[in-house]
């Protein structure tokens, strides 16, 4: 199973909301976390290589039937879009995870992947939270993936170059941070011919698992703002061949050139 | 446990290792934690999993849990959290600090859960108000900050490294060491089998003067022609980062960022990158950076000293030609 999750195209300008407490979610564009892409990329991978089947799940977020269809398109066997749950705001992952929850425990896949973040994730990644909900073996920043009988080997990168590799008795949870390749592509036309079969499944979201509530009463947001542009870098304007002349100033002067 | 509803003022902080040292940002935590319960007069403890050789450069912290078990001789997110969950519980702290690495990920959801304490996640900003704890979180790849209250007795907060300042202090004398054993916390579903170092074949980035730095921007492995011609003609290596070395459009040894290398060359010349934490991580401490990116808001003109939005494509051939001329 693959948990997608809509996030705003981050190359967009995102602006406060009037009460600056959420982004202006009204005219931005919504794009796959990046994230989620590799762990769908690796789910596509394992179904290859072990033969198992693949269910994507999200939740009902702007322009995710488009992401759905597209998963899919590239080989998904099922893709299911959670209904009834708040709509145009930001989503906790508190939340998010309290949703998925009694819906991942009730089909019961022997392996849920995620991204290992997602840039929203002011209150906590999805992988550890939902494990601890679940009560599943769950692990960050998943590079590498082999799948055998009830068993994964994980390969987690633990930062400056160093990686662990376990073993993990199924199910689990695993946010992965790259897949064993770069995702695939669904041409267009696959993409269309799966949007004309339909076959996206439309599911009321389970009811979220009460001690969710706690937690996600307790964070509140009380300013969304730019950061202070205190140390801005200094813009070059002109042309291309303008720059570029500055440019090479800039690192003559520092003796950095050699001719 | 304290009253209902008023936070502890003790603060633990997560220590972290890599088996032959104490990380940073286990010292950037507690200088966060200092600094918090300066007026409060809260304790700032530590737990720390494994490594006990390393216990003694914990000397600044009041008082260090360590988790001394086979179960914890080698990372395993599993024990580690079920350890630290342990800890956390009967020492109760106020606030838990960790850090949004490997670890830190793997630890704090699940522990928010089961301890249960809210979590705040991407922090760069510590503060109190009253009881409250106030974080400051960069979201959206660095592109907004949100300033986040929690009113509850317990909190967690995962740091960014790097932004807090913070040293070891070899001179803090030694820690107060209590040995925490992990009797009945049952048997674990993952277990570790090996740990990897880097490997270190192929470039060395950390030692070069100029570095010539590729991000997505460029678009794919063709058009990296462009961007070697450059490095070529300033004699710099090339870097990337992290989306340029998945693509295999680079091998690893080129990558700058968290999960790369550190990089603190005299020149970073940074085209196609938007500065996500996770990069600058990795390379803000460099003496002298020039950003090329078409997004006149991406986070990465906020650590450089100058910036274009001139097209990659348009301005590198003519660098190029700049610098050999
Ligand atoms: C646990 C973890 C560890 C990580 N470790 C690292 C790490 O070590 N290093 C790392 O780099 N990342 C790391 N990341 C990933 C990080 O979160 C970002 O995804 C990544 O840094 C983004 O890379 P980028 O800037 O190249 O790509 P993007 O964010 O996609 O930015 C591309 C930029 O190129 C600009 N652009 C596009 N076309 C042009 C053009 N023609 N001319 C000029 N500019 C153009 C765009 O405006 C955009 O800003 C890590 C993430 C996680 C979760």
């Amino acid at each position: 199973m693959v948990l997608l999750k809509q996030l705003p195209d981050l190359v967009e300008e995102l602006e406060p909301s009037p009460d600056g407490t959420d982004i202006d979610r009204e005219f931005i564009k919504f794009i796959l976390n990046e994230f989620d892409d590799q762990a769908l990329e690796e789910a596509l991978v394992t179904k290859e290589s072990s033969g198992a089947e693949v269910i994507v799940v999200a939740l009902d977020e702007p322009e995710v039937d488009q992401v759905l269809y597209t998963a899919l398109a590239k080989g998904a066997d099922r893709a299911v879009k959670l209904t009834g749950v708040p709509a145009g705001t930001w989503v906790p992952t508190h939340l998010r995870a309290a949703i998925l929850a009694p819906f991942v425990r009730e089909l019961a896949p022997d392996l849920v992947l995620t991204g290992v973040q997602s840039a929203e994730d002011l209150d906590g990644q999805l992988a550890s939270l939902l494990g601890g909900y679940l009560d599943l073996p769950h692990a960050a920043v998943v590079v590498g993936l082999e799948v055998k009988d009830s068993i994964a080997r994980v390969v987690q990168e633990l930062g400056s170059g160093r990686s662990v590799e376990e073993q993990i008795t199924l199910p689990a949870v695993l946010g992965i941070q790259a897949a064993s390749q770069a995702p695939r592509y669904a041409p267009i036309s696959k993409i269309r011919q799966a949007m004309q079969a339909g076959g996206l499944e439309e599911l009321e979201a389970p009811a979220p698992v009460d001690s969710a509530d706690i937690a996600i009463a307790q964070v509140r947001i009380r300013r969304l703002y730019a950061p202070e542009k205190s140390t801005h870098a200094e813009m070059l304007t002109g042309d291309p061949g303008e720059v570029a002349t500055r440019i090479a100033e800039i690192l003559r002067s520092k003796g950095l050139v050699k001719a | 446990m304290g009253e209902e509803n008023v936070m502890s003022d003790d603060i633990l902080v997560i220590a972290e290792h890599d088996g032959s040292n104490v990380v940073d940002v286990t010292f950037e935590m507690l200088s966060a934690a200092r600094e918090l319960a300066k007026d409060s007069g809260g304790k700032v403890l530590a737990a720390m999993a494994g490594g006990a050789a390393l216990a003694g450069s914990l000397g600044a912290f009041d008082r260090v849990y360590l988790i001394d078990d086979p179960a914890v001789s080698n990372y395993s997110p599993e024990a580690f959290e079920k350890a630290f969950t342990h800890v956390v519980r009967d020492v109760d702290p106020g606030l838990v600090l960790t850090s949004t690495s490997t670890m830190g990920l793997d630890l704090a959801g699940g522990l928010s859960v089961a301890w249960p304490a809210p979590l705040v996640s991407y922090v760069v900003g510590l503060g109190r108000e009253g009881d409250d704890v106030v974080a400051t979180s960069q979201i959206y790849g660095g592109k907004l900050l949100a300033e986040v209250v929690v009113d509850s007795p317990h909190a967690i907060c995962a740091l960014i490294a790097g932004s807090f300042s913070g040293q070891p202090s070899p001179e803090a004398g030694s820690p107060d060491v209590e040995t925490v054993s992990l009797e009945g916390i049952g048997p674990s579903r993952t277990s570790a089998l090996a740990v990897h170092e880097p490997d270190s074949g192929g470039v060395d980035i950390t030692a070069a003067d100029i570095l010539v730095s590729v991000g997505r921007g460029i678009g794919s492995k063709e058009n990296l022609e462009i961007i070697e011609e450059l490095a070529e003609a300033l004699g710099a290596p090339l870097a990337a980062s992290r989306p340029v070395t998945d693509q295999g459009w680079l091998s690893k040894p080129h990558q700058v960022g968290k999960s790369g290398k550190k990089v603190k060359p005299r020149a970073y010349l940074a085209f196609g990158i938007s500065g996500a934490p996770e990069h600058l991580e990795g390379m803000r401490d460099s003496e002298l950076i020039i950003a090329c990116n078409t997004d006149p808001d991406a986070p990465i003109f906020d650590v450089a000293h100058y910036g274009t939005t001139v097209d990659l494509f348009d301005l590198v051939p003519e660098l190029t030609e700049c610098i050999q001329a």
